[in-house]
């Protein structure tokens, strides 16, 4: 890993010491506070801070010998809180099984907590090596100083500190109090193992709660009990915006067990992470709150997103896609190369709304006592919940304590916590821990939806079928609308996800935006942007590989030229999101994502069999979230138009990869969550309401409807590690429809599949 | 800074005059996990939130409320059932395992199976996930692709464990038999 010294200055600056504690302080000796400080904050004080050795906020070590790690990041089933922990003890060289994980609560300390955007690894890697490579350098310094030897002839091996000549040992537990004496190393002095060395990294590791999962004993958001705790649930404004004129609750006071009723007003424009609003209904358990509910009559004013008809907004975002937008990247001249004339094809795609749906709906605990809230949320985004509850109860941030549970999935809808808002403005009304349970119903209809997304190609060849000119539009509502309202235009994240960096090497290329505004929340799904937008151009390069007579995986592989760094400046993109990376250290390199094709290509037995008569494959590959993948997908579609997917395969460039068998599950998952948007994903909206409201009208992939196999293959690397959770997605679905054109010649150029007539 | 615009209207209701609480309800009597448990609020109570929200039994899920999507699945006898479809006024006298209760110690050859195969993601479907398929193990110790096509359509895994569940199944299915 030649690059790795420059990553770690960078990153433990930007990352981890920035802002939270400063440079020099990183490196702390013995304790942060003093012992009354400890006793002060109680339950809210992890075993990691308050053991004998403490090198950092991400580590501790007791006199016991047990280790504490603290995962700051939340777990949704990407296995981050295992991960993470593997590198520090790995550079700690300890004993796994003596290992305790602490989840961390929300704290700015820890640095960035937000458990999305795949980069969990990418941007606390360095962080955790340091802090187990600190405690480690400090152990056998004390063991040193113990012996009267130099640390020169000691070692940390596996729990203990050896000292080589002589064969003399103790223990991390013995030593723990000693090396707490002791000035941690600084940054530039840290030494750390060879990757021959790694004892976890690398290699397979299971999950830290996998028995408490298959036993029933892990704890997630709707779990959580308090002492005294009353029940909600809350009937929101179905149209957003809207408000509560007048309600009668009467019918619902009779029902058993609720005890009272309270209203939530509506949002504040722009929307952000605040509550909906709406009449909530307090009773001693769920089920009587939601039956409660049921007996609410409400007068609602809908307000202005009530004309909100997702029919003919597709229409808009359609033509408006047909018109020219703001130009977000320029190779050549786009224009010129059309009126030479010639063989051209355009296309028209469309991607619809599309829910979240994790497996446990939001839920939230919280409990207002004395100007001050403590929340337990199955949250992403736990600074967040910090933030927004402060917000709307009136206090201050650090006022807020905010434990994460375990997540039943996240995939970017808990990382907005209106729901624990709602949780901590009803506790302050009540006195009281309020749980506030969403039904599915809530779920589906009043979520952050994945944008829907209108988008246009248009491509001219050349007589031997190689792309000339190629425009590409995408319209679709930004994000930005969550935090202003008139933010009509895309932002360079969603730029940055395959609309200004598609990867071909093209001679005239021009990349496109035009406006939309919302009615509905819009929010951020595994992998956003690049769901449309690599749906829509992987899918068209298959088009024009079909056009020009062509295989498609060879035609891809020509789009992507020899393969080299692209040069966006000079393409006109001035800001290249990148993924929050620096440019220097995560190049866009079309190399990878050459190497990710061809290693498909064999790995699928591409080319090797006729395509038709309702089997295929199809192919597709896209960089994202700073890691190259290259899916493969084979689909049978019977003479009724029924689609099976017997086989996937997903070939994954992302750089070093700690955990691998974690690795493969988020490929094998996001393959399946693939299917499930290629297949039924679809949120439609009349008179500004959802139409849909639970998984039969909102039907993800079942286990005959997801890949009867996915293969992942795990390129070898030693780059800068990747994100890992989303990249899978993006080029899942193209293939997915380029194999249904193999197998049966009808193109898709709209999701979900259904909306298309197979036979 | 919202929080100081916004206002409350409070409904409290006071006093149980008027609640039919006490009226015709009656002590139903069920076990759970070979304990014996009984229950007297409203019988139209599903199971799920009696198991929940009273026995702190928190393995077994709420997902859906309507029966589509498997996590809230215990036993009745050996049967799999949804317990958010199963209603209070129906289980009077029978008996209920719930994934608690598939094993004292996490040793079912489901358990270890799907621990040997890393089935769970998130790990919120998995309790439903393994108390179905260990139904169907129950009644068919070879399954084949169909069996576990039909018998685990119902339970959804939005992580996508799918194609571990039918690996943890054929594994655990070799070692009953």
């Amino acid at each position: 890993m030649s690059n790795v010294e420059g990553h770690i200055e960078n990153i433990s600056r930007r990352h981890f010491l920035g802002g939270v504690i400063s440079a020099g302080a990183f490196v702390l000796a013995a304790r942060v506070l003093p012992e009354d400080a400890l006793a002060d904050t109680g339950e809210y004080f992890g075993n990691a801070q308050a053991a004998t050795l403490h090198p950092s906020v991400y580590l501790g070590i007791e006199t016991d010998g047990t280790v504490y790690i603290v995962t700051h990041r939340s777990e949704m089933g990407t296995g981050i809180r295992t991960t993470l922990p593997m590198i520090a003890a790995d550079e700690l060289d300890a004993d796994w099984k003596r290992v305790k994980i602490e989840q961390g609560i929300g704290d700015a300390k820890y640095g960035d907590q937000n458990t999305d955007g795949s980069k969990s690894i990418r941007n606390f890697f360095v962080a955790f090596r340091e802090a187990g490579a600190s405690a480690r350098m400090m152990l056998v310094s004390a063991a040193a100083a113990q012996w009267k030897v130099p640390a020169s002839e000691c070692q940390a091996q596996f729990h203990e500190v050896v000292h080589t000549p002589s064969g003399r040992k103790l223990g991390y537990g013995a030593l723990a109090q000693a090396a707490s004496q002791l000035p941690v190393p600084k940054a530039d002095q840290l030494q750390f193992k060879p990757k021959s060395a790694w004892r976890y990294m690398g290699k397979d590791q299971q999950i830290a709660d996998l028995a408490d999962i298959c036993t029933g004993k892990a704890v997630f958001g709707m779990d959580v009990k308090r002492e005294g705790m009353v029940y909600a649930s809350v009937e929101r404004p179905p149209v957003m915006g809207g408000r509560v004129q007048s309600f009668d609750d009467k019918q619902a006071l009779k029902v058993r067990g609720v005890k009272q009723t309270l209203t939530i007003p509506g949002f504040k424009p722009p929307y952000t992470f605040q509550p909906l609003g709406g009449v909530a209904v307090i009773a001693d358990s769920t089920w009587a709150a939601f039956q409660g509910r049921k007996q609410l009559k409400i007068e609602w004013d809908n307000g202005a997103n009530a004309s909100y008809d997702s029919d003919q907004y597709k229409k808009e975002l359609l033509a408006t896609a047909r018109q020219p937008g703001k130009v977000v990247r320029s190779v050549g001249d786009v224009d010129a190369a059309f009126a030479k004339g010639g063989k051209t094809i355009e296309a028209d795609y469309y991607v619809p709304l599309l829910a979240h749906a994790t497996m446990e709906p939001p839920v939230a605990v919280a409990e207002y006592r004395n100007g001050k809230v403590t929340a337990w949320a199955p949250t992403q985004n736990p600074q967040a919940v910090q933030s927004t509850v402060a917000d709307a109860v009136g206090i201050k941030p650090e006022d807020v304590t905010c434990h994460v549970t375990l997540l039943g999935g996240g995939f970017g809808r808990k990382s907005k916590p209106d729901y624990v808002a709602e949780a901590a403005i009803l506790s302050k009304q009540l006195g009281k821990p309020v749980k506030v349970v969403w039904t599915r119903e809530d779920d589906i209809r009043f979520d952050y939806y994945h944008a829907v997304a209108g988008m246009y190609h248009k491509a001219s060849l050349d007589d031997r079928g190689r792309v000339d000119a190629w425009l590409q539009r995408s319209v679709f509502p930004s994000i930005g609308q969550m935090n202003d309202v008139n933010a009509l235009y895309g932002m360079d994240i969603e730029y940055g996800m395959g609309l200004n960096d598609l990867p071909f090497d093209l001679a005239n290329h021009r990349a496109e935006n035009g406006p939309a505004k919302t009615h509905i929340r819009i929010g951020w799904l595994r992998s956003v942007a690049n769901i449309y937008h690599v749906f829509s151009a992987l899918s068209f390069a298959d088009e024009l590989a079909h056009a020009a007579g062509r295989d498609s995986l060879e035609y891809q592989l020509d789009l992507l030229g020899s393969g080299k760094v692209i040069d966006f400046k000079s393409q006109g993109v001035e800001n290249y999101w990148n993924y929050g990376e620096s440019y220097e250290k995560y190049p866009f390199d079309t190399r990878r994502l050459r190497n990710v094709l061809a290693i498909a290509g064999e790995r699928s037995g591409w080319g090797k069999r006729k395509p038709g008569n309702g089997w295929g494959l199809g192919v597709a590959v896209a960089r994202s979230f700073t890691s190259y993948v290259a899916t493969v997908v084979e689909v049978e579609v019977d003479t009724k138009g029924a689609i099976r997917i017997p086989h996937s395969w997903q070939v994954v460039d992302a750089g070093l990869i700690v955990n691998p068998e974690r690795a493969r599950s988020q490929f094998e998952g996001a393959s399946v969550m693939g299917a499930s948007i290629a297949l039924s994903g679809d949120i439609s909206v009349a008179d500004g309401r959802v139409r849909q409201s639970n998984f039969h009208d909102y039907p993800v992939a079942r286990i005959s409807q997801a890949p009867y196999q996915t293969d992942v293959h795990l390129v070898e690397s030693d780059e800068l590690p990747g994100g890992i959770g989303e990249p899978g997605v993006p080029p899942f679905v193209p293939a997915f429809a380029n194999a249904v054109f193999a197998a049966t010649g009808k193109r898709i150029r709209e999701l979900p599949f259904s909306r298309t007539k197979l036979v | 800074m919202y929080g100081s615009l916004w206002a409350f209207v409070g409904h409290s209701y006071s006093g149980p005059a008027g609640r039919p609480e006490c009226d015709n309800t009656q002590m139903i009597k069920f076990k759970v996990n070979g304990k014996d448990r009984s229950f007297d609020g409203d019988p139209d109570t599903p199971l799920l939130w009696v198991l929940r929200d009273e026995l702190d039994l928190t393995g077994t899920k709420f997902g859906c409320g309507m029966g589509l999507c498997g996590a809230c699945t215990v036993h009745r006898g050996n049967e799999p059932i949804r317990s958010c479809q199963t209603k209070m006024s129906e289980v009077a006298g029978k008996a209920f395992t719930t994934i608690e209760g598939l094993s004292p110690d996490g040793s079912h050859p489901l358990q270890k199976a799907w621990m040997e195969a890393n089935v769970p993601q998130c790990g919120y479907c998995q309790s439903g996930q393994i108390m179905q398929a260990a139904a169907l193990l129950k009644r068919n110790q070879k399954p084949t692709d169909k069996d576990i096509d039909e018998a685990m359509y119902g339970n959804i895994c939005r992580c996508g464990t799918y194609q571990r569940i039918r690996a943890a199944i054929k594994a655990a299915a070799r070692e009953v038999a």
